[in-house]
């Protein structure tokens, strides 16, 4: 390990729950969307990205998550190569998008029976129960998908990126369309995640909300990390004022 | 002429050009005056040296784009993609004059333009799919992705060929309808040959001078993309810190 | 094995959401059976051209319906986002690929099922043959592994109706010409040629499936 980037801790190399990136960069046909993005979350650590619209943040979190690939940079997830290992590492991750990735026309126990043959979950059907109960969704276990409300789409596709117990959760603005008591839902599934040593990686728009669960903030401009800081030292304002103060 | 003016461009360039220029004089020496009369098709039978080498060197450009887009797919390196589109280009267009020149030559000996013969057919698809091959280009946003949907395009439609004119010939001589025989009458003179070859070896030449010049251009192309883009991200961040200072003031 | 299950959990998952919606059979179904009318009117159907034309005509109706259903399966996968959430799973893509084609496989044949008697009747030809549904699988399963790749491709491009079959076309004929001839000789019950059709099916179909699943990888990333 000759990474010049990375800082001199000598405790690493532990196998849980670990992204690390360093100078990924993500062109488009138009602009570079990445230029050169380091990253290191470390398990337990509650990673919340801020940025303006366009700043990157959607990009970052699908190169993250080996949907998108970077022209240049590196990336490994718990210690894997995430391209070499592209399969592995997808195991280990729970991807929450601005599209629920669920099926319509299914239950949404069936669709969580379909991913969970995807993931291989053991103990599905007990899984299955489990996560329905923690996103309040029993009642409406057995109802297609298709009639759910905006809030249940986002409970349903937060129980599937949860179903296969993933080590890092890669969440992009989870909170939305969900109501005062979802988010509550949200965020003691976060907090468990976190203090079980899994890592979270979360943008959200909503600048309280998110600080409140971060252990450290990002803010994202213009395709860089444009502030790293701990959530305790974070100022409000200081965010604000690099994601560009609404209405100014 | 290259970007940068001169001629020809390098010494690969110039070459190419030179060669190119000789060997087709030679070739039209040949092909007009030095080949015989063909006894049986007349003055017309003189396309041939013109036809048969277009469409060999058709093949031999989609055999390029062939090679090249395997190679993109695995190595995901611009250059190969760059080749692969200049080789499909020129093949493209020697593909047109293949079915130009085939109707030119078919006319007065079949008496009509086109006949729906195995080698006609297959060209004329061939001219298809690589037509589809522009278009997935053309029609491709992100550049990235226009160029892996063109390299698969390319693969599979280079390993149909085979298939396509054996399905094709299979399908004619089933079919209750005399087949043209397309070669100018029994073995052909020794001059008539040598003509073919040394037309073959200028239309090789001549090939190797188009994608040549054609690559210079595609790379060219990108790299005038790379400085646009350049130039924007650096246009995005000096707005960036011109309205950050605005919001400070 | 587990690659197994997974395939098998994606064709089951097509197929509960097409038995639910009915959103694509249906419509693929009432879209060949028109075009096998309407062939009625393009041609002489009482002659000795009966089985050529019948086979033709029932190609190119199978054929549009494969494009319709296609083209429609993508669009259904794509507008919802779910596709990327099939991208996250933990398999090799190629297993992605082999299961969204065994569901294509599946509509189209169920269409095939449908129509093939319909035809029966309406041309007066003998299509009760086992050989003849050989062909019709054969030559599915071909026009499905280049349409399964194609229309994934054709789904992020701008005129995506346009695409599909401007590829696909060109691509598939010799699965077009070798079924319609196949089917032509089924029918007229000259059997000397029609192994050599079914062998040049087949490796068609080797060749083509084999590189749709090589490559998939690399069309569906981003």
């Amino acid at each position: 390990m000759t990474k010049p980037q990375s800082p001199p801790e000598t405790e690493e190399q532990s196998p849980v729950a670990r992204i690390r990136a360093t100078g990924l960069t993500k062109r488009y046909v138009m602009r570079t969307v990445l230029r050169g993005v380091d990253l290191e979350v470390d398990a337990g650590e509650a990673v919340v990205l801020f940025g303006a619209n366009g700043a990157g943040k959607t990009t970052l979190l699908r190169v993250l998550s080996t949907l998108t690939r970077p022209q240049k940079g590196s990336l490994e997830i718990n210690g894997l190569d995430s391209e070499a290992e592209a399969i592995t590492v997808r195991g280990q991750l729970g991807v929450l998008a601005h599209q629920p990735y669920v099926y319509d026309s299914l239950t949404a126990r069936e669709n969580l029976q379909f991913f969970s043959r995807m993931f291989e979950v053991p103990d599905a059907d007990d899984r299955i129960q489990r996560v329905l109960g923690d996103v309040e969704l029993l009642e409406r276990a057995d109802d297609q998908v298709g009639t759910f409300s905006r809030g249940m789409l986002q409970r349903i596709a937060l129980a599937r990126s949860i179903l296969h117990r993933p080590s890092i959760l890669l969440f992009d603005e989870p909170d939305t369309g969900l109501d005062v008591a979802s988010v509550k839902v949200l965020e003691r599934i976060l907090n468990e995640h976190c203090a079980d040593g899994g890592a979270l990686l979360m943008t959200t728009h909503d600048l309280e909300f998110g600080i409140r669960v971060a252990s450290r903030v990002l803010v994202m401009d213009g395709g860089r990390i444009a502030l790293d800081r701990d959530a305790n030292e974070i100022v409000p304002a200081e965010v604000e004022s690099i994601m560009g103060a609404p209405g100014a | 002429m290259s970007p940068d003016g001169r001629f020809g461009g390098s010494a690969t360039g110039k070459i190419l050009a030179i060669g190119t220029g000789v060997t087709m004089l030679i070739a039209i020496y040949m092909m007009f005056l030095y080949a015989p009369q063909d006894t049986m098709q007349g003055p017309v039978q003189r396309v041939f040296y013109l036809h048969l080498p277009l469409a060999w060197i058709a093949y031999l450009a989609f055999f390029i784009v062939f090679v090249a887009s395997i190679a993109y797919l695995i190595k995901r390196n611009r250059r190969w993609d760059q080749l692969a589109r200049s080789s499909a280009e020129v093949g493209l267009v020697f593909t047109t004059l293949v079915i130009i020149t085939g109707s030119i030559w078919g006319r007065p000996i079949w008496g009509t333009f086109w006949e729906w013969d195995a080698r006609l057919t297959t060209t004329l698809i061939l001219w298809f799919i690589y037509l589809g091959y522009f278009m997935v280009r053309a029609y491709v946003s992100d550049q990235e992705r226009a160029m892996r949907y063109a390299a698969v395009v390319g693969i599979i439609g280079f390993i149909d060929v085979p298939i396509i004119h054996m399905s094709v010939r299979w399908w004619r001589t089933l079919h209750p309808e005399p087949i043209v025989t397309q070669s100018g009458g029994p073995a052909m003179p020794d001059s008539m040959l040598y003509t073919l070859g040394v037309s073959l070896v200028a239309f090789t030449l001549f090939f190797g001078y188009l994608v040549y010049q054609k690559l210079l251009i595609e790379q060219a192309k990108d790299q005038v993309a790379d400085h646009n883009l350049a130039v924007a991200d650096r246009e995005a961040d000096e707005a960036r810190e011109h309205s950050a200072k605005g919001a400070t003031a | 094995m587990r690659n197994l299950d997974k395939i098998l959990a994606i064709v089951w998952k097509d197929l509960l959401t097409e038995v639910r919606s009915r959103e694509l059979v249906v419509g693929m179904l009432v879209f060949a059976m028109l075009t096998i009318v309407t062939f009625n009117f393009a041609f002489d159907l009482t002659g000795i051209e009966r089985a050529p034309s019948g086979a033709g005509a029932l190609w190119v109706a199978f054929i549009f319906a494969s494009l319709l259903g296609l083209g429609r399966a993508v669009a259904m996968e794509r507008d919802k986002g779910s596709f990327d959430g099939l991208l996250l799973v933990p398999v090799d893509r190629g297993m992605i690929y082999l299961g969204k084609l065994l569901g294509n496989v599946i509509f189209i044949s169920a269409v095939q099922l449908v129509t093939i008697p319909v035809f029966g009747a309406l041309f007066d030809l003998p299509v009760y043959q086992p050989m003849l549904f050989l062909i019709l699988f054969l030559g599915t399963l071909g026009i499905a592994g280049l349409g399964t790749l194609f229309s994934i491709m054709a789904a992020s491009t701008r005129a995506r109706e346009v695409m599909l079959p401007v590829l696909l076309f060109p691509l598939a004929l010799p699965v077009v010409i070798s079924t319609v001839r196949a089917t032509t000789l089924v029918l007229t019950d000259r059997t000397e040629a029609l192994m050599q059709w079914i062998n040049l099916l087949a490796a068609f179909d080797v060749i083509f499936l084999t590189i749709s699943f090589l490559v998939f990888d690399r069309v569906v990333e981003d």
